[in-house]
């Protein structure tokens, strides 16, 4: 089983774009692995807009949070007191709990001396497995909208991914845009992070910020530039002064532009992208043999 | 009654133009508006308003959890009750994965020899800048793989609240993160009006439906702005429609142009790079919005 997530500091720089076209051009590859897509931007998931196929599972995900049990309970505040994100407070004789400030981290639930404090299923989001074709599968979840905690649902699907996944499984992540904890979260312990970036002062900017990250990590990674062309130079510069290599180019062309908005695969429409994105996918197979 | 007034620009999706659009708000602003840059984990307002630091200072929040060599007895206890797979014996020491660690303490507390120290986390730094156009302008850097983004944010929109009483301002312009979790909510919590970024793709019409439900379940009024409106003149349709049943207002259309990449290569925004029909677009958009802002007062 190999891991790839393809990530970036800034947004919009084209994540999706390279994961849905990379799972694509590899599942019909000469090799013929199975290919896993997986979409771990759970607050905008959008890789399935560009795939269409049979949903073969479909599941509620849930993380633990405590529920009071008034009858067990003694007042004694110990909860209260043991929890370091005041998910808990005492209002006269009750509890009152605040799931979405609760980090599930059991707690308040196992030092309570009555057990009056059980952890409890809540909903935080959804999880949908296509077969996309015969070698691709591809696995979405989505944040219920109000849910703040994006890292437990991330979590969870990279869980599920790994055990639908067999020693020859190829999974590819699309990560979440940034450098925080659900980035972490998706990036972390994979074989491989591709940072995708575009040839802009902020796309400079948040690749270095990246960078810092995938280092902070321990993590291996290696630097996609989109929307290549005539400023390529200042992401260059940097990778180089930096030691850091470039695994491709995407090059910048209105037509990719307007076959993204339409949801439309670029590999199968432009040629130039397939090839870019060919040789991407070889560079980083090679690399991981 | 607070005299301010809170105008916060999202977009759900990146790339989609939110940073091109405040910096060029900022400008037409000018020093009536402190601006708070709340993109905490990839910030990029400071690149074009080269700010001169006047305050910066550390932002600890939430806690580490570290365990002393000495007085360990090896009974397992915090490794078996910790839930983020955070202590790792490594050489017969327990040692904690600071980047795993969510600061929940419950280690602590069971620990019987009181080995383990609990320790406030740093998780980024702040900066009260005054910008290039003479504006004050809040920013911030969380600390590289640290958690926490959401109070981060918290404190970024605090400070500029502060300053905007202190200097006697009535207008705070956030420039949001991309999303719908926790830093995004904590960006438009309480906010007076907030401006959707889009542009005319399915994932950018998918991702604007996901934030104004959002906007729509924490009671914020909305506008909406569709940058690269020409791409996809299709899908520009649809979210005109969807943008009119919903309730929020649509502001304006911005064509797609180079000037926006352009801009940004020069450092410059894009109302003072370019004169012609794309400032005006924008200018036309920063009047609605700050109109917008202030008539939703009266309705209260």
């Amino acid at each position: 089983m190999k891991e790839i997530a393809i990530a970036s500091g800034k947004g919009g720089t084209g994540k999706t774009t390279l994961s849905v076209n990379m799972a694509v051009l590899m599942a019909e590859g000469a090799s013929c692995k199975k290919v896993i897509l997986c979409d771990l931007d759970v607050e905008e998931p959008n890789s399935g807009l560009f795939l269409h196929g049979e949903k073969v599972n479909e599941q509620v995900q849930y993380r633990m949070v405590p529920v009071w049990d008034e009858e067990k309970c003694t007042l004694c505040k110990r909860c209260a007191n043991v929890c370091e994100f005041n998910a808990l407070a005492f209002l006269g004789f009750s509890v009152l709990i605040f799931p979405e400030l609760c980090h599930s981290c059991y707690a308040c639930s196992e030092l309570c001396p009555e057990n009056a404090l059980p952890m409890k299923e809540h909903r935080m989001g959804e999880l949908k497995h296509y077969k996309i074709n015969e070698s691709l599968d591809f696995v979405e979840s989505r944040l219920d909208i109000g849910v703040e905690q994006a890292v437990p649902l991330i979590a969870a699907t990279r869980e599920y991914v790994k055990k639908i996944a067999d020693n020859d499984t190829l999974i590819i992540y699309d990560a979440p845009p940034g450098t925080s904890c659900p980035v972490i979260e998706a990036v972390k312990k994979t074989d491989i992070t591709l940072l995708i970036t575009e040839p802009t002062p902020f796309g400079l900017n948040d690749l270095k910020l990246a960078v810092e990250t995938m280092r902070e990590l321990k993590q291996a990674f290696s630097v996609v530039i989109n929307r290549s062309g005539e400023n390529d130079k200042i992401i260059e510069d940097y990778c180089l002064s930096e030691k850091i290599s470039i695994a491709g180019k995407i090059p910048f062309l209105r037509e990719a532009a307007v076959a993204y908005s339409k949801g439309e695969m670029m590999v199968k429409k432009i040629p130039q992208i397939k090839q870019a994105v060919k040789q991407i996918a070889d560079k980083i197979l090679e690399g991981e043999q | 009654m607070k005299a301010y007034k809170e105008i916060v620009v999202i977009s759900g999706k990146g790339g989609t133009g939110k940073t091109s659009v405040t910096s060029s708000f900022a400008v037409l602003g000018g020093e009536d508006v402190v601006v708070a840059d709340c993109d905490v984990d990839a910030a990029d307002m400071h690149l074009l308003l080269e700010p001169q630091v006047l305050h910066q200072e550390d932002f600890y929040s939430g806690k580490t959890a570290v365990i002393e060599t000495e007085g360990c007895v090896h009974c397992f206890k915090c490794k078996n009750v910790c839930r983020f797979d955070a202590i790792n014996v490594i050489n017969g020491d327990f040692v904690v994965d600071e980047l795993n660690c969510e600061g929940c303490s419950y280690c602590f507390h069971v620990c019987p020899t009181r080995t383990i120290k609990m320790l406030d986390a740093l998780s980024g730094k702040f900066f009260i800048s005054k910008s290039r156009l003479g504006s004050f302008l809040v920013h911030a850097r969380l600390k590289i793989a640290a958690d926490n983004s959401g109070k981060l944010v918290t404190k970024v929109r605090d400070e500029a609240k502060r300053i905007a009483v202190e200097q006697d301002k009535n207008l705070i312009l956030v420039d949001g993160p991309p999303g719908i979790g926790c830093p995004v909510v904590a960006s438009l919590t309480g906010a007076d009006y907030a401006v959707i970024v889009t542009e005319p793709t399915v994932s950018g019409k998918h991702d604007m439906n996901r934030v104004a439900e959002l906007l729509e379940k924490m009671k914020i009024p909305a506008g909406v702005i569709i940058n690269k409106a020409d791409l996809n003149t299709e899908i520009r349709d649809e979210i005109k429609d969807m943008v009119k049943k919903s309730g929020m207002e649509l502001i304006s259309e911005l064509p797609y142009d180079k000037i926006f990449t352009d801009a940004i290569t020069q450092g410059k925004t894009v109302v003072e790079y370019d004169k012609g029909i794309i400032s005006k677009l924008l200018e036309n958009s920063w009047e609605k919005i700050k109109n917008n802002t202030w008539k939703k007062e009266n309705k209260k």
